[in-house]
Parts: C-alpha cells; sequence; structure tokens
C-alpha cells in the first residue's frame, strides 16, 4: 500500500511509468509473438472445432481482459471515493476505452467463431448478453466523462456510476453456471483443475499474459497522456487569468 | 425531520400538477409508443397479445426514463438543491422524497392506465392484473435507479440523452424478472409468484442502492 501512496504524486508517477513502460512493452511484444506463433503453427486444430479455435486465444484474453479492467476501474472508483486518491480519477478515465475496446474485440471474435460453430453470429445468451450490457455500461461511463468538463467533479460522478454498474462483473462471470444455455461453461479456471490439453492451454496462457501486458502499458501511455492533458488544461486556466489580471490592470489607464 | 420530509414531497407533488410538470406527458409519451408498435408490426392481433407485455414494460421503462435528467437539474438551477444539501435533513431522506415523489407521479399512473393500454394490443384479460401489479411494484426501481442516474447528471447543461444511456443498461435485470413474472401469469411453466417475488425484491433493492448512491452523487457535486 505504501507505493501506492508514493504514486500519489504526479510527478513521481510520470517518471517511474517512463521508465518501466518500454520494458512492459518489450515483455507485452515477446509475449505476444511467441503466443501468436505458437496458437498460430504448433498449437493443433480441434478436433471438432477445426481451425476456428484459433480464434479463440484472441476471444478468451479480451473477455478476461474486459473484466479485469472494469474491476480495476471500481478499485479505482473506490480510491476517488473513499480515499481520494489523486490518480485514482486518471486511471479509472484511462482504463475505460481500454476496456471497452476489449469488450468489443471479445464480441467481435465470438462472432465470427458463432457462425461457423453456432451456425449464428448472435444469439441471446446468457453470457453474450451480459457481455453486450457490459460494453454498453463501458460507453455509458465514456459518455458521461465527455460530458462533464471539470475533471475532479467529474472523476466522483463516474466512479458513483461504475459502482453501481459492477454488479455486472460477477453476473457475466457465473453466466454460464446460473443459466444453462448455449456459451460452454469455464473450462481454464475451474475446480479441478483446466479441461484443456497442454497444447492449447500453453499458447493461450501466454497469450493472455501478453495481452494483458499490452493492455497494461496501453493504460499507462493513456495514463500519462491524461495527466498532460490536466496539465495544459491548468496552465491554460492560469494563463487566461493572467492575462485577465493584465487587462484589467491596463483598462483604467 | 417528518415535516422536511413531507414538504419536499408535497413541493415535487405540487410542481408536477402543475403546467410543465411532466407527469402526465409521461402519460401521454407511454400511449404514443405503444400505439406506434401495431404501425411497425402490422396489427395482427394473436403477435401483439402474445408479445403485449413487453410492449407494455418498454413503454412504461422508456416512458420513465425520458423525463428523468430533470429530476435534480432543475432543483439545482434554482437552488433549491443547495437548500437541500444545507438542511439538517439527511440528503438521502431529501432524495428519498423526490424518488417517491417521482414515482407517484410517473410510475404509478403508468400502472394505473395499463388497463386501458392493454385493450389496444389485445392483452387476455386474466393478464392484466398481474401485468398491472407487475408494474406498480417494478416501476419504483426504475424510479430510483433512473434517481442515480439523475443525480450524477445534475449539474449538467446539456444533459439531454446522458441519462438514459447510463440508466438503460442497469435497468435490465428489472425488465427481465418484470416481463417474465407477467408472461407467467398468462400460462407457461413457472409460477406467477416465483419472478413477481424476485421482481419486488430487487425494487427493494434499488430503492435502498439508488437512494444511497444519489445522495453521494449529489454531495460530491458540491
Amino acid at each position: 500500500m505504501a507505493s501506492l501512496i508514493d504514486l500519489a504524486n504526479p510527478t513521481r508517477f510520470m517518471r517511474l511509468s517512463a521508465v518501466l513502460l518500454p520494458w512492459l512493452a518489450a515483455a507485452a511484444a515477446v509475449l505476444l509473438v511467441v503466443g501468436f506463433y505458437l496458437a498460430w503453427f504448433s498449437a493443433p486444430p480441434d478436433y471438432q472445432q477445426g481451425e476456428t479455435v484459433r480464434i479463440l486465444y484472441v476471444h478468451v484474453p479480451a473477455a478476461w481482459l474486459a473484466m479485469m479492467f472494469y474491476s480495476m476501474m471500481a478499485l479505482s472508483a473506490l480510491g476517488t471515493l473513499v480515499w481520494r486518491h489523486p490518480l485514482a480519477d486518471v486511471a479509472q478515465k484511462a482504463a475505460a476505452p481500454i476496456g471497452a475496446c476489449f469488450a468489443l474485440i471479445c464480441l467481435v471474435t465470438g462472432a465470427l467463431w458463432g457462425k461457423p460453430m453456432w451456425g449464428t453470429y448472435w444469439v441471446w445468451d446468457a453470457r453474450l448478453t451480459s457481455m453486450l450490457v457490459l460494453l454498453l455500461i463501458y460507453l455509458g461511463i465514456i459518455a458521461l466523462w465527455r460530458v462533464l468538463d471539470e475533471p475532479s467533479r467529474a472523476g466522483r460522478a463516474v466512479a458513483i456510476l461504475t459502482l453501481i454498474g459492477f454488479v455486472n462483473v460477477p453476473i457475466i462471470k457465473f453466466s454460464v453456471d446460473w443459466w444453462n444455455t448455449l456459451h460452454q461453461p469455464a473450462s481454464v479456471f475451474r475446480m479441478g483443475g483446466s479441461t484443456l490439453d497442454p497444447s492449447m492451454l500453453w499458447p493461450l496462457l501466454i497469450l493472455a499474459a501478453g495481452f494483458t501486458l499490452f493492455a497494461l502499458a496501453l493504460h499507462m501511455v493513456s495514463m500519462r497522456a491524461e495527466i498532460m492533458r490536466r496539465r495544459v488544461r491548468t496552465l491554460t486556466i492560469l494563463e487566461a487569468e493572467r492575462l485577465d489580471r493584465l487587462a484589467a490592470q491596463g483598462a483604467p489607464a | 425531520m417528518r415535516r422536511a420530509f413531507l414538504a419536499i414531497l408535497r413541493r415535487d407533488l405540487t410542481l408536477a400538477a402543475r403546467a410543465g410538470g411532466g407527469g402526465e406527458l409521461a402519460l401521454v409519451f407511454f400511449l404514443t409508443l405503444v400505439v406506434l408498435v401495431p404501425f411497425a408490426l402490422g396489427p395482427d392481433l394473436n403477435l401483439l397479445s402474445r408479445i403485449g407485455p413487453a410492449i407494455l414494460w418498454l413503454g412504461a421503462l422508456l416512458s420513465v426514463l425520458i423525463g428523468l435528467d430533470r429530476l435534480f437539474q432543475a432543483d439545482e438551477e434554482d437552488g433549491s438543491l443547495e437548500l437541500m444539501r444545507a438542511s439538517p435533513l439527511p440528503l438521502e431522506a431529501a432524495v428519498l422524497a423526490k424518488g417517491l415523489a417521482h414515482w407517484l407521479t410517473t410510475g404509478l399512473p403508468l400502472a394505473l392506465a395499463t388497463p386501458l393500454l392493454g385493450l389496444l394490443v389485445a392483452l387476455p384479460v386474466e393478464g392484466v392484473l398481474p401485468l398491472v401489479a407487475t408494474l406498480a411494484v417494478g416501476t419504483p426501481a426504475l424510479s430510483f435507479i433512473g434517481a442515480a442516474g439523475a443525480a450524477v447528471a445534475a449539474s449538467l447543461r446539456r444533459g439531454g440523452l446522458i441519462v438514459p444511456v447510463l440508466v438503460a443498461p442497469l435497468t435490465i435485470p428489472v425488465l427481465i424478472f418484470g416481463v417474465s413474472a407477467a408472461n407467467a401469469a398468462l400460462g407457461g411453466t413457472v409460477p406467477f409468484r416465483t419472478p413477481f417475488l424476485i421482481l419486488a425484491g430487487l425494487s427493494l433493492a434499488s430503492v435502498t442502492v439508488g437512494t444511497l448512491a444519489a445522495a453521494a452523487a449529489l454531495r460530491s457535486a458540491e
């Protein structure tokens, strides 16, 4: 927790993230290259699904990340509301578009896989629907960020909305267990171990790690951009006030 | 404290009864939506009676959502929200009074108007009363989830569509159980009681969570 408090200083965060970012990006690139090589060339085609199983190497990490980023946003929302951590709302704002992108990737890859396998791009299955709702909540949060212009007030308003929307995340996770519909139940993280063969599990895990690091790197870039954007905003306001004062002093003369 | 609560409630009810209140406009909007559906689907009464509960629920949901952005905005503009924040009455109680007034002027009239609108979609007689009951029990959830969204957007000059966009995904569980309870009354394998009790539970939970969240949002916007 001490490290989180240290990071409360934006300048220190900028310095630390500038050092970390290249390493994070490089590690993500290596893992993604290795993972995609394994997934495309070394992993065997599925005995039922054939080559389309390779879509799932992107689909599954995207789904995990969409939920992970929402959970991170909910934690940041707590950070904004409870601890008033100055970077929490920056982290939250930066995470929203990335999470939304992964939710969209998950839905699109799922649809592309669903057409040959299930015979349809879309069904109103519990897990598909709850993922779509997650995307809608993401879009609502992004829209709210865009209409509220004052960052600190916007941060707290969005934080409350994020926490209310967090109800949906456990629903997505357990939807396949609660409603026994078309989407298959959990097969990687389950009681009694994974049902995947190691030849498919390893590429999936490597790609998941690669996508996670890639997403975290994107998140860091986006946070840095947001901090700089706020600095520019503050400087612009200060400059405008200075010019205003100068004009007021000059007016009587 | 009770006097202040009743004063806010009475004030909102009076405002809604006078011109521009929005309560009766929600009803007219509901009627318009239900009238539009047969034009889109064709006047097939068998089809309409099968999807009647869904049409009426969707209409009620949209009618509640459409006026929500003004719930706290008007008070923010004329300064009465400042007075509520400064008063010894907890902000939660003020939100509860305002949400209750909103439900009494939109949700309840919508539920009471359903039997008439049911005729337009050829709703079977035995389905009318359960549908009214599901709307009466379910619309408080819409009002209070909506209050949380409206509070988040209270200080916006041009809120417009943002409140429905924020609130609509959160109302999906209410819609699911409201429609399934209304359909269960028309026959099917599930008894009416099961989804109806879940709907009542959702409603109670939404009133609590919505009130707390709306008060927190209003407080943070100071």
